[in-house]
């Protein structure tokens, strides 16, 4: 189980030296390169030559990935130009209130799907199995800014209910101060997950009744509810933190959608906002946090998996 | 049958749980010799004999056949395939000029003239759609091939050649996989501005890794069996073998991966598209419509909001339905080999 974890970390690690060589490439991929996107398309080549000897950009490239990759432990992301501040400063308000947002939206997906399942296979071939069955295919096929703005329509114009402005207050955590602002954009973020969870949660639950130790406890005069909850449910689970794991980015990339739609000031938000002004340092910065962050909590899904599951013992090749 | 064998059900998303390999339909079982020897005959690489792919091929018509959510989701996509392409020819409408709102009437409600009413810059909704329609699912389809493409071709060499070309091609899977796919895309279309051509490279640059371990691990499985060693011995070299014996036999994942893909993909544009970043104007797509659309719908000028997110929804439905029979029908072929 250590070597696994150990195993995993370092796998971790790999993929993060990944992303950062890849962020890198991108930017400097840039058509005209950064020189050009700070200073403007007439730009002389006198002042492109100085800005690129200023910023190292005439060094060998190997020398100029040696100096960000050694800037990075200290927070160096780059400097937007069109918020004059360095990269890191904006993201650093920005990926709590991202954090809070996903972390709510898997927490409720998880709190819904789970029973959803289980009312699925428990009621299998009846009306409320095809019911639930075509509404999370609707919920899967439904694009986010779809729903998002649906929910918008009916509780904020129609029943007046909800706000359509985010949660106010700069802290992560305003939704605690100003609750009402804070559902429509955790359920637009849920839905999708709740569709897939639910559908994974019935397949591997009715894969689960399908063993032999389910039989076993039938055997033993164990009663319909027992085999259910205390045998069957507690294995069916496992492949659905599995799936967290692999979800995540999927999830984070929703986010994108929902701070969107609603306003919501995270990491999705300002990628879109930088990305209309054409601030590429900080797309790339942004990117790149953000997939540090859902790299750590694929980890953490990965270690929650190994606590789960006692009887997995990793060996060999993985 | 006792109760933990009645429990025993298809996989997610599967529909239709009746789908067995050999009750093909209620008035044709076939024999199971007949199918053995059909299988035998035609599950070779390159074909075999006429007749017997004929057979397999017939059994998959029919299993698909039998899941009538993808028989009507296929018809409502031939029907949307018509209303995007050949609507325009029959239902002529000004889409390109960017200074309508001087000859139409904007935000104008459905009726008369104007079938499905217009918009705020005052195209007429109806043709709007088909003319979105057309770069959505053309985007849709054709970033879904290029991905799968891309995704068999790399899968395979990486499985076939295995060990530290293997380990290599599929850590660098992993690390793309692992940036947020929307974020991956933004930086993508900032760095190398946006048109459709380059959306459809875009999409599919972010979307073929999943073929790819689809069809690595196909490989691995297959490159092991008799009649890959059986080539090998023969002098086949690499190249012949994924071209011609891997690639074949791993058609089912493939063919069922690229009909999500599509469905995944035009929610991908749809995303792109409402954030801001679709082809620019004044084309357009169904999700840079629906962006236009919400401070309208916000108005109670639905015809603006509905009509585009419905179709969208739709098209996505039909091809996950599609998806779903197709893998239950291919899997008659695969299960019993």
């Amino acid at each position: 189980m250590v070597g696994y974890l150990a195993r995993r970390f370092l796998q971790a690690i790999v993929v993060v030296l990944g992303v950062v060589l890849i962020v890198f490439l991108l930017s400097r991929m840039i058509p005209g390169g950064e020189a050009r996107a700070v200073l403007g398309e007439r730009a002389s080549p006198q002042a492109i030559a100085r800005f690129n000897r200023v910023q190292g950009f005439d060094q060998p490239i190997w020398l100029q990935f040696w100096h960000y990759v050694i800037g990075l432990p200290q927070l160096k992301l780059g400097y937007s130009y069109k918020f004059t501040q360095p990269v890191w400063s904006i993201i650093s308000t920005r990926l709590p209130k991202t954090l809070v947002l996903v972390g709510t939206a898997v927490v409720l997906a998880l709190v819904v799907a789970v029973p959803l399942g289980v009312i699925q296979v428990v009621r299998r071939h009846k009306p409320t199995d095809y019911v639930l069955t075509g509404f999370s295919f609707i919920l899967f096929a439904m694009p986010a800014f779809f729903l998002g703005t649906l929910l918008i329509i009916l509780f904020s114009f129609d029943l007046k209910l909800l706000p359509v402005s985010p949660p106010s207050g700069a802290s992560p955590f305003a939704m605690w101060t100003d609750p009402k602002a804070f559902i429509m954009p955790v359920l637009t973020l849920a839905a999708v997950s709740i569709a897939t969870f639910s559908r994974y949660m019935r397949s591997s639950l009715l894969d689960a009744m399908a063993e032999d130790y389910i039989r076993t406890a039938r055997a033993k005069g164990a009663s319909n509810k027992r085999v259910l909850f205390g045998h069957a449910l507690r294995n069916a689970l496992i492949p659905i933190i599995t799936l967290l794991g692999l979800t995540l980015p999927v999830i984070v990339s929703g986010a994108v959608i929902t701070e969107d739609v609603f306003n919501y000031p995270g990491m999705g938000l300002l990628v879109v906002n930088a990305a209309e002004n054409t601030d590429i340092p900080l797309v790339l910065g942004t990117t790149l946090v953000i997939t540090v962050a859902t790299v750590i909590g694929s980890l953490i899904a990965d270690i929650l998996y190994v606590l789960v599951d006692p009887r997995i013992r990793y060996g060999g090749s993985f | 049958m006792t109760e933990a064998e009645e429990f025993h059900d298809t996989p997610a998303f599967g529909t239709d749980p009746s789908s067995s390999p050999v009750a093909v339909g209620p008035d044709l079982v076939v024999p199971e010799e007949a199918l053995e020897a059909a299988e035998e005959m035609g599950g070779g690489p390159s074909g075999g004999e006429a007749q017997s792919t004929g057979g397999i091929g017939v059994q998959i018509v029919r299993t698909f056949w039998e899941h009538k959510l993808a028989v009507v989701s296929l018809a409502v996509l031939i029907l949307m395939i018509l209303f995007c392409w050949v609507g325009p020819l029959i239902y002529h409408t000004q889409q390109a000029n960017q200074n309508l709102v001087l000859v139409n009437p904007t935000n104008a409600p459905p009726g008369g003239q104007f079938p499905l009413g217009t918009t705020q810059t005052g195209f007429d909704e109806l043709g709007r759609i088909m003319y979105g329609g057309k770069v959505s699912l053309t985007v849709g389809l054709l970033s879904a091939l290029v991905a799968t493409v891309m995704g068999v071709v790399y899968g395979a060499v990486a499985g076939f050649f295995g060990r530290w070309l293997d380990a290599l091609m599929m850590r660098f899977v992993d690390i793309v996989l692992s940036i947020p796919l929307l974020f991956l895309l933004i930086a993508l279309v900032t760095i190398f501005k946006s048109s459709e051509g380059l959306l459809i490279f875009v999409i599919a640059g972010v979307s073929w890794l999943v073929p790819a371990r689809l069809v690595r691990g196909e490989t691995l499985s297959l490159r092991t069996r008799e009649y890959v060693q059986a080539v090998r011995g023969m002098g086949g070299r690499g190249g012949r073998i994924i071209g011609r014996h891997i690639i074949p036999n791993a058609v089912g994942t493939i063919v069922v991966f690229a009909t999500f893909q599509v469905a995944t993909s035009i929610l991908i544009l749809a995303a792109l598209g409402f954030l801001g970043f679709g082809v620019p104007a004044p084309a357009t797509d169904w999700g840079s419509m629906l962006s236009n659309a919400i401070a309208a719908a916000g108005n109670g000028w639905w015809w603006e909001f509905y009509p585009v997110g419905i179709c969208i929804v739709l098209v996505v439905i039909a091809f996950n339905f599609i998806g779903d029979a197709l893998r239950d029908a291919l899997e008659v072929r695969t299960q019993r080999r």
